[in-house]
């Protein structure tokens, strides 16, 4: 194990150092003069001077990328256009508000798909099971910025039971993390449903029943337990889009969260923020997938071995 | 469900290429007396905060939609079938350089970099097509470097290249009818992402800008009337959710298809 920690940390370090390097040129992509593009065409030259000095553009493009990677490994990621604020401060001020979301968005998916894709896969065939299939593939194609303004129109709007917007009670959470869970859940659903009825066929399955073992036993003490490896994983590779989605959800709901600081600051072109947003939610990502692949060697040592 | 798919898909195509003819007002066209009017005869989808008709702007949008995700996917498939087919046919040096490429920016979750891109490019049409594709191609990429691994140890394709025939040759007449199914079938489920992708980057305001119709800025417009006006959140909605089903209804049916031929050999 020790060993497939080691490769497998090994090669995340080429990948985080891509990832850097490409947010620290996409300042370079700006058309024109990066300074004058974030001070505006109004800004007095010697503005638009102090800076491209501040912020190092004037300097050879090696010796910016130099400082750039020196200021990340530290924590460094400079200090906001728009408040003067160090941008790692204001983004550790919005993650716990991301972390919150993101995280009551996969249970509600896990509590949705785990039951659904089981029942689908028992009753395989059935109108059950194409219920469950037909609603999953909605839940793929109904994009979020529709689902949430819908569900905010029928439960704050309608029936007046939730909260339209904004951060601080479980009732605000509750129409967010639906929103953003709705996908995942959807393609859990899936991949919980293919999985359980692969296991379903497996001989170990007919011999707790030939032991005398109920079906329901069966079915959730042997099939679910085993299908769950590859579940486990789905939810590790999905993440990506449950930060992505926040981006979106935070927007649509006014969630004070990191996707909204970077919608915020892209209007506002606030590129040291944006940035450290950009760097830090892959970061995030690739830490993510990280811990995926590492759980999954752990649980099946095939993995490992290969 | 590949019937349905192709069924809402062909609906789609045919509405945004005729869709001018089967409104009599344009998209642009403003009532300002009557913004805001919920669905009626004369304006089915109803009118929007500047009283321009929603059953238009809807047609209109579905034009952006098709032409983004096609734009997209031809750009995405074509640099991915290069650089995939490199890869995998070389090997090498080149494959592990174009391999390192594809995981970094695997490594950025879903249209992060696009928004990335859009946001120092500027919003435009052809900036979102720019950021869609430069991440788009990746999947591709990877998709064809397998298929092309796989597909340069079949027997034929070592007969060719003993009977001396050129790798361009063995590439276009041997390799690339062997990867080109799958392809197909990652471009049809890829057009309902682009579509996805480009209705989230005009609806966050860095995609399509007004007034040029775009479902994304659309349901962006109806945000701030959700109570007084619905309708403009429910009738775009609507159009993206139905042309998103209609693909992956195509591309999962192309799925199917492709893997009952590969299980036949």
């Amino acid at each position: 194990m020790w060993h497939y920690l080691l490769r497998r940390l090994a090669l995340t370090v080429p990948v985080l150092l891509g990832v850097a390097t490409l947010v620290f040129l996409l300042i370079h992509l700006v058309p024109g003069d990066p300074a004058q593009a974030m001070l505006g065409d109004g800004a007095a030259p010697q503005d638009v001077s102090a800076l491209r000095t501040r912020l190092g553009l004037d300097q050879p493009l090696l010796v910016q990328y130099a400082q750039f990677l020196r200021g990340s490994s530290r924590g460094d990621l400079g200090l906001s256009l728009r408040t003067g604020q160090p941008v790692l401060s204001a983004i550790g001020d919005r993650l716990p508000a991301t972390a919150e979301l993101a995280l009551s968005a996969m249970m509600v998916a896990l509590l949705v798909a785990l039951p659904l894709g089981v029942a689908a896969a028992v009753w395989r065939g059935t109108v059950v099971d194409h219920a469950a299939m037909t609603a999953s593939l909605a839940g793929i194609s109904i994009p979020n910025f529709w689902l949430g303004p819908m569900m905010a129109i029928v439960f704050a709007v309608q029936l007046g039971w939730l909260p339209v917007s904004g951060r601080g009670t479980w009732a605000h959470l509750v129409l967010p993390s639906a929103t953003l869970g709705a996908a995942l859940a959807a393609i859990l659903a899936r991949m919980t449903r293919s999985s359980v009825l692969e296991e379903l066929r497996e001989p170990y399955v007919l011999a707790a029943r030939a032991r005398g073992a109920s079906r329901a036993r069966a079915v959730w003490r042997h099939a679910f337990r085993n299908s769950l490896v590859p579940v486990v994983t789905v939810v590790g590779l999905q993440f990506g889009s449950v930060l992505t989605g926040a981006i979106i959800t935070e927007t649509i709901f006014s969630w004070p969260g990191v996707g909204r600081l970077l919608i915020q600051s892209i209007n506002f072109r606030d590129y040291p923020m944006v940035q450290g947003c950009i760097l830090l939610i892959a970061i995030t990502y690739v830490a993510v997938n990280l811990l995926t692949d590492l759980l999954y060697g752990w649980l099946d040592p095939r993995i490992r071995l290969a | 469900m590949w019937r349905v798919g192709a069924a809402i898909v062909m609906l789609a195509i045919t509405a945004a290429l005729v869709g001018p003819w089967l409104t009599p007002y344009d998209a642009a066209d403003q009532q300002l007396s009557a913004r805001l009017d919920g669905p009626s005869i004369a304006h089915l989808c109803g009118l929007d905060e500047l009283g321009r008709d929603v059953t238009s702007r809807v047609l209109a949008g579905a034009r952006v939609s098709l032409l983004v995700g096609l734009s997209v996917v031809s750009t995405s498939a074509l640099i991915g079938l290069m650089l995939g087919g490199i890869a995998g046919y070389f090997g090498g040096w080149l494959d592990d350089a174009i391999s390192r490429l594809i995981d970094v920016l695997m490594a950025f979750p879903g249209i992060l970099l696009a928004i990335a891109l859009v946001a120092v490019l500027g919003p435009s049409l052809t900036n979102v097509v720019v950021a869609l594709s430069s991440i788009g191609w990746v999947g591709y990429a990877r998709l064809v470097r397998g298929q092309v691994l796989r597909a340069r140890e079949f027997e034929f394709v070592h007969a060719a290249r003993v009977l001396g025939a050129r790798v361009p040759r063995i590439l276009a007449r041997h390799v690339l009818p062997a990867v080109l199914p799958a392809v197909v079938v990652q471009a049809s489920l890829g057009m309902a992402g682009a579509i996805i992708a480009e209705a989230s980057l005009s609806f966050l305001g860095l995609g399509v800008q007004a007034p040029t119709a775009s479902w994304g800025t659309m349901l962006a417009g109806g945000r701030g009337h959700l109570l007084d006006a619905p309708h403009l959140t429910v009738f775009p909605g609507v159009a993206i959710a139905l042309l998103v089903l209609g693909f992956n209804f195509l591309g999962d049916g192309l799925r199917d298809l492709v893997d009952q031929r590969h299980s036949t050999y």
